[in-house]
């Protein structure tokens, strides 16, 4: 049984679709990658699973249960979590207290999973006490995620994690991914670096117009001349 | 020069003076200011909108004092400090559950229907003319004493000099009062779970729902805490002159200066605004003429200072936020602590 089964998902913003039968799965302990142009609807993928837009066709499946069109509050207690792309962090709470919010729904004592998410994001340690808006983008990418992995979620939706990120931070953020992949948790993330986000994904799904294009393992996407040639441009 | 000449050269009297006239006075409005601002600015960093009957909430909870005091003026003898500071707890409570029931009624409605923010400001405004008429409606429109005969009346004299530095009972209480509600505050929000969650949707309410955190929980507790110190700022106003029905009607604007001042969004922003608005108000209304009188034997005989040297003349007071505020917007449009006027 899949851990997230998105079946053909029709969705958009009011007006017109953006989502015209997207379809993703992605086994728990496995990272999925999303990438495509601009415009395809893969953002929208997340915001839809997430319950952040309604999904008008098709159905959403999480660990075996329908939770198409549930609150994103239902979902984080089913064990979802998610990072946007913009906007992640409380920028005047400390790291420390956008680790409690991330953690707000819990009532147990939560202090190993805040000296876990330090083990993950090492940097945040020494800066636990300073506003998380007077970061850097990338240590703030970090708070971003430490705070979506105070739920100890089974699944962790990130929406293009290393946008607007120096090369030397993109790496590292890939890294620190990986590590929380390898702990158990499944990843979903959207990707602007295709070429090097599909080197290490389980899964990646190509999208287009809102449909799904190419679908395989990351090496099958990577090794396919039509993909790297409309997809991932030449190079790099 | 010795020591001692330098202390009988210094004009004590008029040291004393500017403490009492000055000082004391500029603190009295600030503190005042600052606990009707904090209410304002959390209100406005919440459910981001101006909250103008603001100042008819601290009217109605020196209002639900009154009732009280009414009911018990008993309460104040028993323990030796004035009644309506005894029942104050229970005026800020009774003030703070009337407030979550206003926005029960008609904010909260307004809310859900997806009312923008200048929707809101005029709902708002209905909102403070119904508690104006409301108030007179039950309270008649004439002026009461928030005191009962049994009340002492002590007056602190702290001789200094020749004159005393004079402090009332009620004004010390509101310092007291204020210094408390501000560390309580402090510690609220940067200690507990529900301030914390309070910060959060202030910074970033779509990521504190997706988070986990509860709106309106947050939204309930922010009308708790405002309506709380709304009734605090309100009745101890009231003992420290008198109780009308348009009290807190002519300090809303110097209210929504200093919120503004310290940044909307930053209680601590509001408090500072509150006390420089109290300050520079005063201040600008102080006689000026009694500090340089002593200068006059030093001065050359063809210059007389005047008996009278103000800034601003008294009956013009109400203008001095104005002026404040225009300069803020000026020069700095966040407010000193950088606040978020982003509607």
């Amino acid at each position: 049984m899949a851990l997230i089964e998105v079946d053909a998902i029709h969705a958009g913003y009011g007006g017109a679709n953006i989502l015209n039968g997207v379809s993703i799965v992605v086994e728990a302990d496995e990272i999925g990658v999303i990438v495509g142009p601009n415009g395809a609807g893969k953002s929208t993928t997340l915001k839809a699973v997430f319950g952040l837009l309604s999904v008008s066709e098709g159905a959403v499946r999480f660990d075996g249960r329908d939770i198409t069109n549930h609150t994103p509050e239902s979902l984080v207690r089913a064990g979802l979590s998610f990072v946007p792309q913009e906007y992640n962090v409380f920028p005047s709470l400390t790291v420390e207290e956008n680790l409690d919010m991330g953690a707000y729904i819990r009532r147990d004592d939560y202090r190993r999973l805040v000296d876990q998410v330090y083990g993950f994001f090492p940097p945040l340690k020494d800066k636990r006490r300073q506003p998380a808006g007077e970061l850097s983008g990338g240590q703030r990418q970090m708070v971003a995620m430490g705070r979506a992995l105070m739920t100890e979620p089974k699944l962790l939706l990130l929406d293009e994690p290393t946008a607007g990120l120096s090369p030397l931070y993109m790496g590292e953020i890939f890294e620190r991914i990986i590590a929380i992949n390898t702990t158990g948790v499944g990843i979903v993330m959207v990707e602007q670096n295709a070429r090097q986000a599909l080197g290490f994904a389980h899964k990646g799904f190509v999208l287009a117009g809102g449909r799904n294009r190419f679908t395989g393992t990351g090496k099958e996407l990577l090794d396919d001349p039509e993909v790297a040639r409309s997809f991932l441009g030449g190079g790099d | 020069m010795p020591e001692a000449g330098l202390l009988t050269v210094l004009p004590m009297n008029e040291l004393v003076f500017f403490i009492n006239k000055g000082i004391i006075a500029g603190l009295i409005s600030g503190s005042i200011y600052a606990l009707g601002a904090v209410g304002v600015t959390l209100i406005f960093g919440i459910l981001r909108f101006a909250h103008f009957p603001h100042g008819d909430m601290m009217t109605t909870g020196a209002f639900f004092a009154l009732v009280l005091l009414v009911l018990f003026p008993g309460a104040g003898a028993a323990v030796g400090l004035p009644t309506a500071f005894v029942l104050l707890p229970i005026a800020m409570a009774m003030t703070a559950v009337f407030a979550v029931g206003i926005d029960r009624v008609i904010y909260r409605p307004m809310r859900l229907a997806g009312s923008r923010p200048v929707v809101m400001v005029m709902t708002s405004i209905g909102v403070m003319l119904m508690m104006q008429g409301g108030i007179r409606l039950f309270a008649g429109t004439g002026t009461r004493q928030l005191y009962v005969a049994a009340d002492s009346k002590d007056i602190y004299r702290i001789p200094l000099g020749g004159r005393d530095i004079v402090i009332t009972e009620p004004q010390l209480l509101l310092f007291v009062l204020t210094i408390a509600a501000v560390i309580a505050l402090h510690l609220f929000l940067t200690r507990s779970r529900m301030g914390k969650a309070m910060r959060a949707v202030a910074d970033n309410p779509d990521l504190a729902r997706v988070s986990g955190i509860s709106i309106d929980h947050v939204v309930r507790t922010t009308w708790l805490i405002a309506g709380a110190l709304a009734a605090a700022g309100g009745t101890m106003l009231a003992l420290d002159v008198t109780l009308k029905p348009d009290l807190s009607f002519n300090i809303i604007l110097p209210i929504f200066a200093a919120a503004i001042v310290g940044g909307v969004g930053q209680p601590y922003g509001a408090i500072a605004g509150g006390l420089l608005v109290g300050f520079t108000e005063t201040l600008a209304v102080f006689n000026w003429s009694v500090l340089l009188r002593p200068l006059q034997p030093l001065l050359p005989e063809f210059i007389e200072i005047p008996g009278r040297i103000t800034f601003v003349p008294t009956e013009y007071k109400i203008v001095v936020p104005f002026f404040i505020l225009l300069a803020v917007l000026i020069w700095r449009p966040t407010g000193i602590f950088r606040g978020r006027l982003n509607l």
